[in-house]
Parts: C-alpha cells; sequence; structure tokens
C-alpha cells in the first residue's frame, strides 16, 4: 500500500526529475569504471565525487524544504541533523580501521589514543555493525528533532523565534562536538577511513556506487517527500503554514503535524549527511556551524521554496557555482557572489528558478485532488 | 460570585453554560462576571457596542483565552471548556467562523471544505486517507453556501463575501453541535447580508448558533432571542423589540 501511494504522487515533472536522477545513477558510474581514461566520454573519479556530494546537498536541501515550504518552518538549524547522521556513519567508518590505524589499537579510535582513554566510550558501542550505525543515522536526527519539535511546537514558539533557536541547537552542538571530552575526535572530527562494508572508500568504484546510491537516495527522498505533501496531511500542513490558528480551530492538533514533518525532515537530513561523509573522507563540528545551516535556506530560496525538486535544483545550482567561484582568484568574492545571488532571486525569482518553468494548468485527478501547485506555494519567509 | 453555584454540573441543561466568566487584560477587565445560557438547538444574537466582550467571550468559549475566573460547561455541564485547547474544543463539537474571513488562501474551494469536513484528525490517519464519498458531501455543501461553480478556485481569489460564505461552509462541513459566527455580515452588500441571513437561519434549524453582531437590521432579520453586552456582561436580554426598546439599551448605543 505503501509503495503504491508513494509512486502516485510524483506528477509529471516529478517522473522527469526521476527519469533524470535514474538515467545519472546508472551512466555516471558506468562511464567512470568501465570507460577508459582516455576517452573524451571518461567522467572522473574527482567530478563523480563531487556530484555526489551535490546530490548529498541535493536531498538535505529538500528536506528543508518539506518543513519551510510546505509547512512554514524555517528551520536555521538543519546542518544539526545532516551533520549528526555523519557522525554516526563517521563513527561506523572510524571503527572500520582497526589495526590500520596509527596506534595500532583494534578498538579504540587513534584520536581517542592520543588523548590517552583506555576505553570505548559505552556511545561509541555497536558502531562496528553496520546496521545498527543505519539504524543511528536516521534514528538520531530524528529522536533529536522530535524532542526538540515535540517542546518547541507545543509551547507555540513560531516564526523567527523557533529559527532562532534552531539556530542555538546547532550552535550549542558545535561546541559540544568541538570539545575533545565529549568524544567524536573534537576539532578533527573523524577522518582517515579506510572500508565501508570491506570495500574501500577510496577505490574509483567505492565512489561510483556511493554517487548511485546518493541518487537514489534523493529520488526515494523526494517520492516521500512528494506522498506526503499530497497527502491530506499535505493538505493540512500547508494550511497550519497559512493560517496556523484557523487549523487549530478546526480540531487539528497543529503540533503533532509540524513534529511529525520536522522528524521526517531530520531523518532525510541525517541520510543526506551519512552519504556525504564517506564521499568527502571528513565529518568535523564546522558542519554545525550556524552559517552552513543557513546556506541551506538559501539553496532552497534560489531553486524555489514549496517545490521539492526546485529545492533540490538549487542545492546543486548554488553548490556548482561555488565549486567554481573557490577555485581561484575569485576565492575571496564567493561570500559575495553568494549575497547577490541570494538578493537577486528574491527580487526577481520570489518564485526561485524553479518557478522560471512555465505555469501548468492544475491537474486534477478523479478523485477531485489536486496537484501541488509550485506556484503559489512560494511565498516570502515569514 | 462562582462559590453561589455549588455544583452547576447537576443545575444546567443547557448546550453552553457560562458563569461568572471573568478576563483581564493588564488591568482591563474585557468579560466581568458574565453569564449567559444557551438551550440545545437555539439560535441566539449576541450584539454590543465595541469592546463590550463579544469576540472574548468567543475566545474564551473556543479555548483561545483562559478565563482567570468563572465556568464554562458544555453539553449538559459535562465538559469543563476552561480546560481544554483549541482542538480537543473543536473536537468535541464547537466550530468558529472568524471575524475577518480566514480561509485557506492557497487551497482550492474545495479542498477548504474537506480540511473542515469532520473526521480524523490524527497525522497517521490523514497520511494514509483516501476518498470515500467526501467528494459528494463537500458538493452539497458547496450547493449550500452557492460556490459550486468556484470549487476548482483557490479560495484566496473568491471575493470578500465569498471568502465569509466558504467560512461558512466550512463551519457546516465540520458539523458541530455549537456554531460561533463572529460579523457574518461585516463588509457586504446589502444583498449579500440577506442571502447570509437565510443561510445562518437554515443552518440553524439542525445546530445551535450564536451570533455576534453589530448590525441590528441583521439581527432583525434572524429573528431571534437577543442578548446584548457591555463592558463585559449582559446589559439585556429578550427579543429584539424588547431589546431596542430597553432604556439602558439605547444609551449604551447611542452614547451617553
Amino acid at each position: 500500500m505503501i509503495t503504491r501511494r508513494l509512486l502516485e504522487a510524483p506528477d509529471g515533472r516529478g517522473w522527469i526529475f526521476l527519469g533524470i536522477l535514474a538515467a545519472a545513477a546508472v551512466a555516471v558510474p558506468c562511464l567512470n569504471v568501465f570507460v577508459p581514461p582516455s576517452s573524451p566520454f571518461h567522467v572522473s573519479t574527482t567530478t563523480v565525487a563531487l556530484w555526489g556530494k551535490y546530490l548529498c546537498f541535493a536531498l538535505l536541501a529538500l528536506s528543508l524544504d518539506l518543513v519551510w515550504g510546505y509547512c512554514g518552518i524555517l528551520s536555521l538549524g538543519h546542518g544539526a541533523f545532516f551533520a549528526l547522521g555523519g557522525y554516526a556513519m563517521g563513527m561506523y567508518l572510524m571503527r572500520q580501521i582497526g589495526t590500520r590505524g596509527g596506534y595500532a589499537h583494534p578498538m579504540l579510535p587513534d584520536f581517542m589514543m592520543f588523548l590517552n582513554w583506555k576505553e570505548l566510550p559505552w556511545y561509541w558501542y555497536g558502531f562496528n555493525h553496520f546496521p545498527y550505525a543505519a539504524f543511528m543515522i536516521v534514528a538520531v536526527p530524528g529522536v533529536l528533532a522530535f524532542v526538540f519539535g515535540w517542546f518547541a511546537f507545543r509551547s507555540r514558539v513560531t516564526g523567527v523565534y523557533l529559527s532562532i533557536i534552531t539556530q542555538a541547537l546547532t550552535f550549542a552542538l558545535m561546541l559540544g562536538f568541538f570539545r575533545n571530552d565529549f568524544g567524536f575526535g573534537g576539532n578533527n572530527g573523524l577522518t582517515d577511513f579506510y572500508d565501508l562494508l570491506g570495500f574501500s572508500v577510496r577505490a574509483p568504484e567505492t565512489r561510483a556506487v556511493l554517487f548511485a546510491l546518493s541518487a537514489v537516495a534523493l529520488g526515494l527522498g523526494y517520492l516521500i517527500a512528494q506522498a506526503v505533501v499530497r497527502s491530506k496531511a499535505g493538505k493540512v500542513l500547508m494550511a497550519v503554514r497559512d493560517e496556523e490558528s484557523r487549523t487549530r480551530f478546526l480540531g487539528y492538533r497543529v503540533e503533532h503535524y509540524k513534529t511529525f514533518v520536522f522528524t521526517l525532515s531530520a531523518c532525510m537530513a541525517g541520510v543526506a549527511g551519512a552519504l556525504y561523509v564517506p564521499q568527502v573522507g571528513i565529518i568535523n563540528p564546522s558542519e554545525f556551524a550556524p552559517a552552513n545551516s543557513i546556506e541551506v535556506v538559501i539553496w532552497v530560496a534560489v531553486g524555489g521554496r514549496g517545490t521539492l525538486i526546485g529545492a533540490a535544483l538549487g542545492a546543486v545550482i548554488v553548490n556548482y557555482l561555488k565549486t567554481i567561484f573557490t577555485i581561484g582568484l575569485l576565492a575571496p568574492y564567493w561570500l559575495f557572489v553568494l549575497g547577490a545571488i541570494f538578493v537577486l532571486v528574491t527580487i526577481f525569482l520570489p518564485r526561485g528558478v524553479f518557478g522560471l518553468l512555465p505555469k501548468r494548468a492544475p491537474r486534477s485527478d478523479p478523485n477531485g485532488a489536486q496537484a501541488p501547485r509550485a506556484a503559489t506555494a512560494a511565498q516570502p519567509a515569514e | 460570585m462562582t462559590a453561589a453555584v455549588t455544583n452547576p454540573r447537576e443545575t444546567t441543561r443547557s448546550l453552553l453554560y457560562l458563569n461568572g466568566v471573568t478576563v483581564s487584560f493588564d488591568g482591563f477587565q474585557a468579560l466581568s462576571n458574565l453569564s449567559l445560557d444557551i438551550a440545545h438547538g437555539e439560535m441566539r444574537a449576541i450584539i454590543g457596542p465595541n469592546g463590550a466582550g463579544k469576540t472574548t467571550m468567543m475566545d474564551v468559549v473556543t479555548g483561545k483565552t483562559r478565563p482567570d475566573a468563572g465556568e464554562v460547561l458544555f453539553d449538559n455541564g459535562s465538559v469543563d471548556l476552561t480546560t481544554k485547547d483549541e482542538a480537543a474544543i473543536a473536537e468535541l463539537g464547537i466550530g468558529r467562523k472568524f471575524q475577518k474571513p480566514t480561509v485557506f488562501d492557497n487551497h482550492t474551494v474545495e479542498d477548504n471544505v474537506l480540511l473542515a469536513l469532520k473526521g480524523d484528525r490524527r497525522v497517521r490517519r490523514n497520511l494514509f486517507w483516501r476518498p470515500n464519498g467526501d467528494a459528494e458531501r463537500i458538493g452539497e455543501i458547496l450547493e449550500t453556501i452557492g460556490l459550486e461553480r468556484h470549487r476548482q478556485r483557490l479560495a484566496g481569489a473568491l471575493s470578500h463575501g465569498q471568502k465569509q460564505w466558504l467560512e461558512v461552509g466550512m463551519l457546516i462541513a465540520q458539523d458541530p453541535k455549537l456554531l460561533l459566527v463572529d460579523e457574518p455580515v461585516a463588509g457586504m452588500t446589502d444583498a449579500e447580508t440577506m442571502t447570509t441571513a437565510e443561510l445562518l437561519k437554515d443552518i440553524a434549524k439542525g445546530h445551535t448558533v450564536i451570533v455576534v453582531e453589530h448590525d441590528m437590521e441583521f439581527v432583525r432579520m434572524l429573528g431571534v432571542k437577543v442578548t446584548v453586552l457591555h463592558e463585559g456582561s449582559v446589559l439585556a436580554e429578550g427579543s429584539i423589540d424588547e431589546v431596542s426598546a430597553n432604556e439602558r439599551v439605547v444609551e449604551v448605543y447611542l452614547g451617553r
């Protein structure tokens, strides 16, 4: 039943988006692994890793759009959920290093040896098993979002106040993770990984597979998010976004809907972070930096808030530009460029890049349900 | 004052029973010792000049504002509304129409009614919700409020009067035991006002309705018992003719 729900959710554009992702997931790894480097069709491993990273950011942007674009929760702390998923993956990768580390200790990662720790902290137990790590990748961001959301939404913290406490959340986590005694490698974070499920994380083939997995994760994330926003619960979310107290007077428990969507979104962000870490080879506390989370908001705004696909597109566009601009002479000016993009898009493209696509007439199904209208959903931030 | 009624749960047979309700904001008494008794199936008009406490009274009944003192009992005194929040009160069967029309602008007229339609409000149920006969019920409601042709339009594109009717339609969809209607004809043309009066009378056949209104002419059209509020408590009660003959009421309305 759930599969059917997922498959009937995308509209025409959704299928095009999924088609492109599927094609990329197959073609890019093949062109990297099977086409010799001398061929003009060869895709270099650097490019694969780079675009794999973009896809992870796209999933992060999609998760933010789900809460911001459809429920009006402007989270300025989504980078925290991304980083937590990344740390969970990093802990697994650290435990896989085993005796190959500098201190060759079978249990303790190098940084713990360096700090003279004698035993593995309890919260590191189990991370040598991939299924446990995979569970934690989703569970840790999910539980944090649930607890945070439950208290914030039940106390009716909304608008700018909510945004500020999400910033505080990610900032507090950053300070914690920077500390050596927190047990996550402090300043340096987790790095020098070897294996992921027995495959070398540095091998081009593994990189190619990780790229494909990122594309699949993005596609799946899109299907889930789209199914949620197309459901009646999705209509309730949009109602909360537009007229919160009215929704409450209709008998909907607004805090339940918000907590649900916030938790789901955090889980998606966690998966994005987990796929990101093996592709870039490191996770450190700077991922929790408040500015990172704000950048995600810019990706979504540039792509088109409340469109899902637009958010993913925005993440890829902005990060592609970032890659270009942060190399060479232009490097010091990237933040100005980013700022300019944000200002220009806000003024000239209030519906984002995705809003440039021609408007479609709203499609109506036999049951009278309607396709979400991207155009009307994109409203200025609260 | 509240101590005077020892056990209201046994004394009231009314749908809504307010006794000694007092609300103050920063020293300003919005409601002072307000008592009100609405019988099952009754339609009641509540009038009063600006600041008489009409909207605050609705806020108290729907859980938006907690009274400082007094009792607010629902359904023969079986439920104490002061202990419930907005969503719980809506679930009990109290619907509210706001003074300013508040519909969901980015949803179609149809979806607005769908969201209001009586049904399970829980997240899980609404995630896996399937339409079953809802389209038909929505059609009936849209016919009642005369918006059938606008079914697929965005609610934000409706005129002011149409939005008011859509909100009334959303109340009908909720099928509450008690409807609170706040200034339904504010900003309406005479023709629209007439239609709205007919609409409300129609609804009152199957529901208990409280209408808060400024417009004396409109209240006359409804032809029901009237309660006049002044400075947070009841000034007079009776038919519109009795009330408008009352000297105190005239004084309050025409100024001292």
